[in-house]
């Protein structure tokens, strides 16, 4: 293998295995949470991407309703639809027929988007998206599994698996924290929170902090500064 | 929570989720949306995952409940703020609340 193609597998693969990992907890968390292990297989199989199937699992683990499990998820899925919008202008297939379009947008997910961004040409992006996109689903599915598998036999209460959900979330909001905008939206959104947890039903000011994103509309600094 | 309706769920999400990747991927590619929009859709993971840490730390159900939970998610914080590896972050924070429990109930 060439070490360019050598270097971007190797990159990719060290984010599956860690991803995995990720996998692991997952399946733990939602078998805590009440989903048998079937369930929480096709959550990680079909839903494939991992902040909403987290954010579902905990709303019902909290005795919120479906539809309020649903909503808050689903809010956060649209973010792949600005991924899928990026990825649109960057990875361009040899043959992009519309079924295989279809297939690969069902991987498209946070890592597989950050792994093949980060590429500058095209075709070390398509390895590194397939890299990504074939690895981690195999990775992210056996994690879930063994995870699941695990979490049927412990007590969730005795391990402190109830703070495994926190724990990850903090994880994956570290990313977010890195510009002053995703700040303000982060304190925003857990301030809404906060004030609706009594008066909504369970899951509801989940939906509800997502309002905070309205702040993206106002005009950044920087471009202050420019004009 | 009836098995059914989890199951329920379980669909109308991966159908939204996939909804979501396919109409971004292939059925609007290659355009761009206004600016003011893509800003604030690229804001959605900060504020929520910011409710869900605040939900999963401090409340239960539909009160707010102090309890040995917040040591794990301070620590959680703390070993994420120190760039340490993930499984040690998810396992660090699920020792420290399960040590205090074991504590306070010894």
């Amino acid at each position: 293998m060439e070490p360019e193609v050598r270097r971007v597998v190797a990159a990719t693969m060290a984010v599956n295995v860690a991803v995995g990992i990720f996998g692991i907890s997952f399946g733990v968390a939602s078998v805590a949470a009440g989903a048998d292990v079937l369930q929480t297989c096709a959550l990680s199989f079909f839903t494939f991407t991992g902040a909403s199937q987290f954010s579902a699992m905990s709303v019902i683990g909290a005795g919120g309703t479906a539809s309020a499990a649903f909503g808050g998820a689903a809010i956060l899925a649209a973010r792949n639809f600005v991924y899928g919008l990026a990825m649109s202008r960057m990875l361009h297939f040899k043959r992009p027929t519309v079924p295989k379009r279809l297939l690969a947008a069902h991987f498209i997910i946070d890592e597989s988007t950050a792994l093949a961004s980060a590429e500058s040409d095209d075709r070390l992006r398509r390895i590194a998206f397939w890299s990504t996109a074939l690895g981690l689903f195999v990775c992210w599915n056996l994690g879930t599994l063994l995870g699941a598998m695990l979490g049927g036999v412990i007590d969730p209460q005795t391990w402190g698996l109830d703070v495994a959900f926190p724990a990850v979330f903090v994880v994956m909001l570290a990313a977010h924290l890195r510009t002053r905008r995703g700040q303000v939206a982060a304190v925003l959104g857990a301030l809404i929170f906060l004030v609706l947890v009594p008066i909504l039903p369970i899951g509801v000011p989940i939906l509800a902090s997502a309002t905070a994103v309205l702040i993206g509309a106002w005009p950044d600094a920087e471009r202050r500064a420019a004009t | 929570m009836t098995d059914a309706r989890l199951w329920w769920m379980i669909a109308a999400l991966s159908a939204t989720a996939f909804g979501f990747k396919a109409i971004g991927f292939v059925g609007l590619g290659g355009r761009r949306l206004p600016p003011v929009v893509e800003r604030c859709l690229a804001l959605i993971p900060a504020a929520l995952l910011a409710a869900l840490v605040v939900k999963d730390t401090v409340t239960i159900g539909q009160g707010i409940v102090l309890d040995e939970r917040i040591a794990g998610v301070a620590v959680a914080i703390l070993a994420t703020w120190r760039k340490l590896p993930f499984l040690v972050v998810i396992v660090a924070a699920m020792a420290t609340t399960a040590a205090i429990r074991y504590g306070l109930a010894g």
